[in-house]
């Protein structure tokens, strides 16, 4: 049929236009300092070498950054799929006093952006002693609004006979939630974790505010500081951009086929 | 005897009461606490911070709506709006037609298609830091590709985001290369939830192509469509990210945006109070363009 091949001879540029860029970076990684900066720029890694690379691990920080950034997005994603699966079990399944004013408080924070509560977030976790260390970085991502709401809108969505058949052989709550309900909610749980994982992985702003001591740094945040220090050392910049994006890619491609349908049931698309 | 099973009976009865209640609050407790404890209590100190002239260790004292009277009169303040708002014009129209378009083609059932969606959607995995080194390296005027390849097809070389006239317009182009992503996956989403029977009993009335489209699939779309106008609009007042690892906010402030200016003021000036005021009236602009969105829509 005549409207796909014209699809194909639309998406085919528009689609290398879009990774083109993201390739580059990757070769560009491969090729020595004097190569990139050579006029006009090399396309190919003609000299291909490991030297970016080298040069980053064999620093103290760039290891260091890379480290603290995994713990900040284990634990969000940890807090993540914990606090929010069970918030979002309960507030669709469980009956108790006040769940309706609790549910509602939790999706008014929606609304308020984090630019207003950076500068109060800022000097409560000062007076906590949290500025300066991982855990400013962590507290805020252990739970999110939307993640509760994906999770209810998920288990509002399963049907409630599974869970009752459970109850009746005489399962508690907790087991029905834990044997039952959980192993059933792997696409929203995946969907969860990416977009946790995304965040807490890329966020700059905050760890940029609460952060100073390069101990602490994030990747992000290490390799933003490390750009405008160090403009010249275009391949360990690469290096440092590829080992930076490269686990969110792979995240990406093996949850994605989940996004599709988890955008469905969920109502987010309006 | 009877008064030790009465005891157990009234036991067992406010056991069967509070139990559900403990139960329901201990799933649901944690999440809120942290939530709302993170929202809500941070949202109303930094009300009062705005009344007061704090300096980010101190509260300061109080100075009731000198801060947002001082906003007013400040003209940096002013040309942060102005390119903010040139940032959203263009990016809220151009990511969300983008993306309709992209989602249009990628629900055609074509070889290939499990790859095209991939390669629009990897530069939204992409962190701002790292699209902004990218950014910096591509389209650097002397050495940058972008350049390059403009003289090889006989054009004149550009500054782009070293040239005060085209930097904000480079950054929107940046950003929804790394965004269109989104609006294109939620498109998708909603183009497979229009019932078949919809499109395919308007191509048996004889509706051409564009008029399906027309009629039947852009009203369907609707309220994806304004999910997207009100989330991207959200995403561009709040630009800070891809300013910060590219320009700056340079070349003579022309692309210092209101969340930067909100940045330099409180975290490097340390005029925290002054930083909470700009902070809220950004937070009503925000909610007064959603609410004029859904006004809109649903009339």
């Amino acid at each position: 049929m005549r409207y796909r091949h014209l699809a194909h001879l639309v998406l085919m540029p528009a689609a290398l236009l879009f990774v083109a860029p993201l390739v580059w970076m990757v070769l560009t990684a491969f090729m020595p300092d004097a190569d990139i900066n050579s006029y006009p720029p090399k396309l190919w890694p003609e000299h291909p070498t490991l030297d970016g690379f080298r040069r980053i691990f064999a620093e103290d920080d760039y290891p260091r950054w890379l480290a603290n950034t995994v713990l900040v997005a284990a634990a969000a994603v940890l807090g993540h799929v914990v606090l929010c699966s069970l918030a979002g079990y309960g507030f669709a399944r469980l009956r108790f006093r006040g769940r309706a004013l609790a549910f509602g408080a939790v999706m008014a924070t929606i609304m308020v952006p984090t630019q207003v509560l950076m500068i109060p977030t800022f000097l409560l976790f000062k007076n906590l002693g949290l500025i300066d260390t991982l855990g400013a970085a962590i507290v805020p991502w252990l739970a999110s609004a939307f993640g509760v709401f994906l999770m209810r809108q998920f288990f509002l969505s399963l049907p409630r006979e599974l869970e009752e058949a459970a109850t009746i052989d005489g399962c508690s709550r907790v087991g029905v939630f834990v044997r039952v309900v959980l192993p059933l909610a792997r696409p929203a749980l995946a969907t969860l974790v990416v977009f946790t994982l995304l965040g807490a992985w890329n966020d700059l702003i905050w760890p940029l505010i609460a952060i100073s001591s390069e101990d602490s740094y994030t990747l992000q945040l290490g390799l933003a500081t490390f750009a405008g220090a160090r403009h010249t050392e275009w391949s360990a910049l690469m290096a440092g951009n590829v080992v930076a994006v490269l686990p969110l890619v792979a995240a990406f491609v093996l949850a994605q086929r989940h996004f599709v349908a988890t955008m469905s049931f969920s109502g987010l698309k309006g | 005897m009877t008064a030790v099973a009465a005891g157990a009976g009234a036991h067992r009865a406010r056991r069967a009461r509070w139990l559900p209640q403990l139960t329901g609050w201990g799933f649901v407790l944690p999440a809120t606490l942290v939530v709302v404890g993170l929202s809500v209590f941070p949202a109303v100190w930094a009300l009062l911070l705005s009344l007061q002239d704090g300096d980010l260790l101190t509260g300061g004292s109080y100075v009731g709506l000198r801060n947002y009277a001082d906003l007013l009169g400040d003209a940096e303040l002013a040309a942060a709006a102005g390119h903010t708002l040139l940032y959203t014009v263009l990016f809220v129209p151009g990511s969300v037609a983008l993306g309709l378009l992209l989602a249009l083609a990628l629900n055609l059932r074509i070889r290939l298609i499990g790859f095209y969606r991939t390669c629009f959607f990897v530069p939204y995995v992409v962190s701002a830091a790292a699209t902004g080194i990218l950014a910096n390296f591509v389209f650097d005027p002397d050495f940058g590709i972008v350049n390059a390849a403009l003289k090889t097809l006989g054009l004149a070389p550009m500054g782009f985001l070293q040239d005060p006239g085209q930097a904000m317009i480079t950054l929107v182009a940046i950003s929804i290369w790394g965004g269109v992503g989104m609006p294109a996956v939620v498109y998708l989403a909603a183009l497979q939830d229009i019932p078949r029977e919809l499109v395919e009993a308007a191509r048996v009335d004889g509706g051409a192509g564009r008029h399906v489209l027309r009629h039947v699939v852009l009203p369907q779309l609707r309220p994806a469509t304004v999910f997207l106008v009100i989330w991207q609009t959200i995403t561009a007042l709040q630009l800070f990210d891809l300013v910060y690892t590219t320009t700056k906010g340079q070349p003579l402030d022309s692309t210092t945006t209101v969340v930067f200016y909100l940045y330099r003021q409180a975290f490097q000036l340390f005029h925290s109070g002054y930083g909470t005021a700009i902070a809220y009236v950004l937070f009503l602009a925000t909610l007064a363009v959603s609410g004029a969105v859904l006004w809109r829509s649903a009339r």
